[in-house]
């Protein structure tokens, strides 16, 4: 059995109920945190844990934590980056519609640890479902002291709102969601500086993902060398795996890090192996940004060890052969499936989501996609694959936010594993025209 | 002006509430909620007077509205059917048949994606990645969504909107999800 | 004071200063090109990316190189900082891309711009561009729209720089225009064509890098390079009154503020000024203008005191020699002494 901590409870009938919740142990973090810890002793337990943003850059929440600017007299915030909108990941919806109360939770105790009195959960506002279950459960909260004033009448306070966002991608881009919670358009912000120092209406700021802020409730309960001594090397914990695609049982599954890859896609457990009896061709392992791995590069690394999911087993070989963890969102394609024309959903995305701002993204994006749907619809020339090559080149690194690269690194990976598919669509629908 | 586009009492003390959220002085953090607001009373969509209103009601320029609503996908600055139908056509959609989910409401509706059928009654927009990759392909209508399609449930969705009748928003009732 | 390096020159410059700035110290042919940075207009600059510069060296502290380029507008100096401009052959391969994606959409109708001669987008193509661009769509277009009585805006040529929107924003009270869509549809607009009717909004046209927003007063009067920029002052109780006016013969075809050796407004200019006052004999003429060293405009003028430029009459072998001798920026008052 793999060893489960968010969603150890997930089936229990009423688990969205605060009544069912605390009877599975709820809200011991915060009990535990307020009176019996310094705020900066959860930091340290942070720290121990190992704990790395689940959202997808995979930084280490606790080193995050340390960099928050501790000015007199100003407010300080924790903001929830509940945006999720990373085309293969919906963890985070289903953690926050299933067990509301252990976000809540975490973004309690992490508050105290942050020493902030008001907290934000910024969700995407396609999820009102969700903002409708979020608040449901906030008010249980307060109804039940674990929000408001003098809280467990330790003098702690807290007040904690959910945000809709306004349908953006790149909302989900910390500077970018501060400004859209700050009633703005979502245009990342340059940094420095960062919002630890100059965050949410000028202010210290920490932002972290749904599943991050969750899992810091275990760390508080267990201890962070308990968390530590889960997963796999700096690959601490467990982590939330959004699977999907052309695989027999999609869903969100907890794994302990470190698992093998092959395992994950192959186990009834997990995934229940590819559909209709088909064979593997590739997978896109961490969300649409990261790099896409035919199927023998993802099993294996280029050196011939089991891959696992893991922040490091999955970047092994860098670009050139491996890809990254990311947020988890692990899109499995079959050997029906046209990797050419998924990219050009993934590009359609890229353009579709760019903010505008700067010139490479705001022209790139667009460029390529036109490209790939030059492409897709039987009108691409050979010289195009070079072009989409030398553009993606030119806006990856290029950018004011990591959306650029996000746009340019599933396009590189397409023709660096799979350029003989470009050449043969090309030359398919050559024919057809001939 | 005698006609002068207001919210109803109680959305107007909502929207207070809302703006009570943060602190004195950043207002304006209350505009994307309220805009949500005044979709859903004003019959799904954002016209210029409306907009203004929300920028009165919060002390803003109109402008500073016009930007923010412009650049989120989820507000309407052109009317549309009562029931909006915004399918899923990214990656893990599309690679379990969201092709096929628009073309089926686009025969079945006899209209084309982005347009509103002649009664008023739906709208069809493609929209991208929505969360719900593992229940592929999904389509959202107000604020639920409608997973594992095929046609038939399609099919069954569309009568039940037309018998229900009513316009569909983000506010729907809360749909408690089983999985 | 921190010590920086930018392709070899070595300079000191005060604590708070950014590459972009300190470059410009070591004059015009070492700074980087900037298309949305406006010095005289806060949080400007970081969007159109073509200042990106390498950062080859963090600082003494920390030497470590910047992973990725970065924008000189909108980073700091450290000490010790050592930083590649044109000496990086990969960093102007990457600026050739900026420039490509500037062009990808742009109309390419300099014939007919007004901008044309002045345009610092025709300046970045001809310096970083390439000879020919690869983009084979459609380029977007939009219908040109009126923003009050004096200023046209042709959406079609914007890069989106922002400058015109801190203007607007930082210059003038109650804005009423901005920036509407995302992505490649955004646009610079009103969006309820409200008239932008303010003492200072004129100065969108002067910040503006293309001809997108141009003076409908001077709107195909003349090509710039046909006019004789001459500075001149008013007293004038709106702001400094002190413009630039072009000439043509004895009629003044446009005002406008006087802009540096990178294109950037000495000062704003109030409407009044720009827009209503062209007759000679409301100015009192203080001598020939010196315009940016690369434009157009001046590479065919007279200097100061009315003289004819030396190098005119020289040989094309000693032209040549003036040519790669590095170009000192023209301090201002040696500009007006007359």
């Amino acid at each position: 059995m793999s060893k489960k901590l968010l969603l150890k409870h997930d089936h229990e009938p009423g688990i969205q109920t605060y009544e069912v919740y605390r009877k599975h142990g709820g809200y011991a973090s915060v009990e535990k945190a307020l009176k019996t810890m310094t705020p900066e002793a959860v930091v340290e337990e942070v720290k121990k844990s190992g704990l790395r943003g689940r959202g997808g850059a995979g930084f280490p929440t606790g080193m995050k934590w340390s960099f928050l600017a501790k000015p007199e007299g100003v407010p300080r915030y924790l903001v929830c980056n509940a945006d999720e909108s990373e085309p293969g990941t919906f963890k985070d919806r289903y953690l926050m519609s299933r067990i509301p109360h252990y976000l809540i939770e975490g973004m309690i105790t992490s508050s105290f640890a942050l020493g902030a009195n008001t907290s934000y959960i910024y969700v995407r506002g396609e999820y009102y479902y969700v903002i409708a279950i979020l608040e449901k459960a906030i008010k249980e909260a307060y109804a039940a002291g674990w929000l408001g004033k003098n809280i467990l009448g330790t003098g702690f306070d807290h007040d904690m709102y959910v945000q809709p966002g306004g349908g953006a991608y790149i909302c989900g881009e910390e500077t970018a969601l501060l400004e859209s919670l700050e009633g703005k358009r979502g245009n990342p912000r340059i940094k420095p500086p960062f919002p630890a120092v100059k965050g949410l209406w000028g202010c210290p700021t920490v932002v972290n993902n749904v599943e991050t802020i969750a899992a810091v409730v275990p760390i508080v309960n267990d201890g962070g060398e308990a968390y530590a001594a889960i997963g796999i090397g700096k690959s601490t914990g467990t982590k939330l795996i959004s699977a999907s695609g052309h695989i027999n049982k999609p869903g969100v599954y907890e794994i302990e890090l470190g698992l093998p890859v092959e395992e994950f896609i192959n186990s009834d457990e997990y995934c229940g192996g590819v559909w209709k009896g088909r064979k593997l061709k590739a997978v896109v392992a961490g969300g649409s940004s990261v790099p896409v791995l035919p199927a023998d590069l993802i099993m294996k690394t280029a050196a011939g060890e089991p891959r696992l999911m893991s922040y490091e087993s999955l970047a092994d070989g860098g670009f050139a052969s491996g890809t990254m963890l990311g947020s988890g969102g692990f899109i499995v394609m079959d050997e029906t499936a046209s990797v050419v024309k998924n990219l050009w959903t993934f590009a359609r995305f890229y353009h579709h989501e760019s903010c505008g701002q700067c010139s490479p993204c705001r022209e790139g994006t667009g460029w390529m996609e036109k490209v790939l749907h030059k492409i897709v619809h039987g009108h691409g020339e050979m010289k195009d694959i070079d072009l989409l090559w030398d553009l993606q080149r030119k806006i990856e690194g290029n950018t004011i936010c990591p959306l650029g690269d996000a746009a340019a690194w599933p396009v590189a990976s397409a023709i660096r594993h799979f350029r003989s598919e470009f050449e043969e669509m090309i030359n398919s629908h050559a024919v057809e025209h001939a | 002006m005698e006609n002068k586009v207001q919210f109803k009492p109680e959305t107007l003390a909502l929207a207070k509430e809302i703006m009570g959220r943060y602190p004195e002085g950043k207002q304006k953090s209350a505009l994307l909620p309220l805009l949500h607001l005044a979709q859903a009373e004003f019959n799904g969509w954002l016209d210029v007077p409306v907009m203004d209103m929300v920028a009165e009601v919060i002390g803003i320029q109109a402008i500073e509205v016009y930007e923010v609503t412009s650049f989120y996908s989820m507000y309407n600055l052109k009317p549309v059917g009562n029931c909006l139908l915004e399918i899923c056509r990214t990656s893990s959609c599309w690679l379990r048949g969201a092709e096929d989910i628009v073309s089926h409401l686009e025969n079945k509706l006899g209209i084309k994606e982005g347009e509103t059928t002649p009664d008023g009654m739906f709208t069809i927009k493609t929209v991208e990645c929505l969360g719900s990759c593992g229940t592929a392909p999904m389509m959202q209508c107000g604020a639920q969504f409608h997973e594992n399609l095929d046609t038939d449930k399609v099919d069954s969705i569309l009568d039940k909107l037309r018998a229900d009748g009513k316009r569909t928003n983000y506010f729907d009732a809360v749909v408690v999800k089983e999985y | 004071m921190l010590k920086v390096t930018i392709d070899g020159q070595t300079i000191e410059v005060p604590e708070g200063t950014t590459i972009l700035q300190a470059a410009r110290m070591l004059g015009p042919e070492v700074a980087p090109p900037a298309m949305c940075y406006y010095s005289t207009l806060e949080t400007s600059g970081g969007y159109c990316r073509t200042c990106i510069v390498k950062v080859t060296k963090g600082s003494e502290k920390d030497p470590r190189p910047m992973p990725k380029p970065v924008a000189s507008c909108r980073t700091m100096v450290m000490d010790g900082m050592e930083v590649q401009n044109k000496t990086s052959p990969e960093l102007l391969e990457a600026r050739k891309g900026v420039v490509e994606f500037l062009l990808a959409n742009h109309p390419l109708d300099c014939p007919v711009c007004d901008q044309a001669g002045e345009c610092h987008l025709q300046d970045l193509s001809f310096e970083h561009g390439a000879e020919s661009t690869r983009y084979e769509f459609e380029r977007r277009t939009f219908e040109k729209i009126d923003i009050g009585p004096n200023v046209q805006l042709h959406m079609t040529r914007c890069i989106l720089c922002y400058r015109c929107v801190k203007v607007a924003d930082q210059l003038t009270p109650g804005r009423s225009h901005g920036v509407l869509n995302r992505g490649d549809a955004s646009e610079i607009s009103t969006y309820i064509e409200k008239s932008i009717d303010n003492e200072f909004s004129g100065n969108v046209i002067d910040v503006c890098p293309v001809g997108a927003l141009t003076d409908k007063t001077f709107r195909f009067k003349n090509r710039v390079w046909f006019t004789k920029p001459m500075d001149a002052h008013r007293e004038c109780d709106k702001c400094s009154g002190k413009v630039a006016l072009w000439f043509k013969g004895a009629d003044v075809l446009r005002v406008t503020g006087r802009k540096d050796a990178f294109g950037e407004v000495e000062e704003f200019i109030c409407n009044t000024c720009r827009f209503e006052k062209k007759d000679a004999a409301d100015w009192k003429i203080e001598g020939p203008r010196v315009i940016d060293h690369k434009s157009v405009i001046s590479s065919n003028h007279y200097l100061a005191n009315n003289q004819v430029p030396d190098f005119a009459f020289r040989e094309v072998a000693d032209y040549k020699a003036i040519e790669d001798k590095p170009v000192q920026p023209v301090p201002a008052q040696n500009q007006l002494n007359n």
